[in-house]
């Protein structure tokens, strides 16, 4: 099976929001950036282990800067054959999408795999778009994925509990929590991704169809209020009347 | 024009009225679409909420987004409409960005507001830990809303409902079970949610968590830990990397408050957090604090409860 996993980066969990220029762009000073985790536990290791069982190849593909390759290198650590990279800064969803269908259509995948959604950005939107973009199925936020022959069988979450469904290839899935766990690189898959094939592509013109014009920081909570552990007829009141919530 | 999308399969959820509400803030005209199986009356009720004409395909059954985009694209083309709506829950994460690919139209995901003057709308970013204003390109407009952004309003009186068929195509996914547990309020829709982590000691305790949530009409959650080492099932566990959720109250019982459980919370309006450690990180993001023992806390909460609910009927 011929799989590609589109990956994005994202700041570490811990690295602290700010924004500069104006509050208009991500401040980057001193961020660290990782593979966007959903991508990565989720979309590239089930990838991998479907290559282990059935064969195949595993190609993972970023919309990004020279700077970014570290990621990729850590995905091919993780046990990815080869890389692509499209050569952009990206800063709208479309844009990402567009380029990675149009490179993905003359290849011929059976299955393309995504993240749920970015942990900086939260959109959710890239794997919907390439599937339109690609003409093709597209199961959403699938929590389990096996394969059998052309037939894609799949969990996904739905409001209040759990679908399955089947769908033939070639598909997009884009994956949550369940897919797969965490995959730690080993010293041999750190070695073998410096020679790992790296394929760096020029991007297409494409006009974003979004984009973000400022950002603020939510309003920071006033301090908590502390309630007596034993007056708990106290908290009650105070959510009735002062929140206003009960 | 605006086209509202909804899934009516089980009825007219909260997050259907609130689309249909945010719609008419945008335009004085509101077209809802919808596909599924609640009933013609059912469906005319959503005038009351902004709509001005309902169509529905009850040949659609809403697995595949593919579907639901030719027929919103098609719908969209005929009204004429400038602006659909999704709520950004499973379906609008699903068929809104194909949508945008669809139609070009650029897609606002996650708003939690009605657009700024400048036309730019707010959409929470870096998992709720910041505010962004986004802005279309393009001369067509998707928004998908944050559940509980908005509440629903009754501005007008039932209007018509129509139906509509032949402008999806066929389906390509093939729903082979659906397995919802019974009873209990989906997680994503709670307005009030109980909440329990490792502080809790054990599954065997949760009964209280579980009174308490009854005591309120509240939905039950948990942290990672708990879901991972199996105390509670997977689809209660609340934070980065399970559900995102965004109540007017959320009670933490016994959850330190770790910055990946916080991204999945910090969207609730009030939070209550109860735990016998005072350094607890998430008092930081509660509002109301109780220091001290769940086991001796929460009864007496559950106590308090049922006296003012008594005192409300």
């Amino acid at each position: 099976m011929n799989i590609l996993v589109c990956i994005s980066k994202a700041p570490d969990t811990t690295s602290k929001i700010a924004f500069t220029n104006n509050s208009t762009q991500f401040d980057e000073n001193g961020v660290q950036y990782i593979v966007n985790p959903y991508d990565e536990w989720y979309a590239l290791v089930r990838a991998l282990e479907l290559k282990e069982t059935i064969g195949g190849n595993v190609t993972i593909v970023t919309v990004g800067t020279a700077a970014d390759e570290s990621i990729i290198r850590k995905a091919l650590a993780i046990g990815a054959d080869e890389a692509v990279r499209i050569d952009a800064d990206p800063k709208d969803a479309y844009f990402v999408a567009m380029q990675i269908s149009s490179y993905a259509k003359a290849k011929g995948f059976d299955l393309v795999m995504t993240g749920k959604e970015t942990i900086n950005y939260n959109g959710s939107q890239v794997g919907g778009m390439i599937a339109e973009a690609m003409d093709l199925p597209f199961v959403s936020l699938a929590t389990k994925l096996d394969v059998n022959g052309t037939k894609l069988t799949l969990e996904r979450e739905i409001v209040g509990g759990v679908q399955v469904v089947e769908v033939s290839t070639p598909a997009v899935v884009s994956c949550a929590k369940g897919m797969a766990e965490q995959r730690i690189p080993n010293m041999r898959g750190i070695m073998a991704a410096r020679t790992k094939p790296l394929t760096v592509i020029p991007a297409e013109a494409v006009a974003d169809l979004s984009s973000y014009v400022s950002y603020i920081m939510p309003n920071a909570k006033s301090s908590v209020k502390m309630i007596d552990p034993s007056n708990m007829d106290e908290l009650v009141a105070l959510l009735h009347n002062e929140a206003k919530v009960i | 024009m605006v086209l509202v999308y909804i899934n009516s399969t089980t009825g007219l959820s909260k997050a259907a009225l609130e689309t249909v509400t945010y719609g008419k803030k945008l335009s004085g005209g509101v077209t809802v679409i919808t596909n599924g199986s609640a009933s013609n009356e059912q469906l005319a009720q959503l005038g009351e909420y902004g709509a001005s004409k309902v169509l529905v395909d009850r040949s659609v059954d809403g697995e595949d987004p593919q579907q639901l985009a030719r027929l919103i694209a098609a719908v969209a083309d005929q009204v004429a409409a400038s602006t659909v709506i999704f709520s950004h829950d499973i379906y609008g994460k699903a068929v809104a960005p194909r949508l945008s690919v669809r139609m070009n139209a650029g897609l606002i995901a996650g708003a939690i507001a009605v657009p700024e003057a400048d036309g730019s709308v707010k959409v929470n970013v870096f998992s709720g830990k910041a505010v962004g204003f986004v802005k279309v390109a393009s001369a067509k407009q998707i928004i998908s809303l944050l559940p509980n952004s908005i509440q629903p309003e009754k501005t007008g009186s039932a209007c018509s409902v129509e139906e509509t068929n032949g402008l999806a195509g066929t389906s390509a996914i093939k729903v082979l079970e659906t397995k919802k547990p019974e009873g209990s309020i989906p997680l994503p829709e709670a307005e009030l949610v109980v909440s329990a982590g490792r502080g809790l000691k054990g599954p065997e305790n949760w009964g209280m968590i579980e009174e308490l949530a009854t005591a309120l009409g509240a939905a039950t959650a948990c942290s990672r830990p708990v879901a991972d080492i199996g105390w509670r099932p997977h689809h209660e566990h609340v934070g980065q990397t399970g559900v995102a959720i965004r109540p007017n109250l959320y009670i933490a019982v016994g959850i330190s408050g770790a910055i990946q459980h916080l991204a999945g919370v910090n969207g609730s309006k009030v939070i209550v957090v109860v735990n016998t450690d005072k350094e607890a990180p998430f008092f930081k993001a509660a509002d109301y604090g109780v220091v001290g023992d769940a086991f001796e806390v929460v009864p007496r909460l559950v106590e308090a409860v049922k006296r003012f609910k008594a005192t409300q009927h």
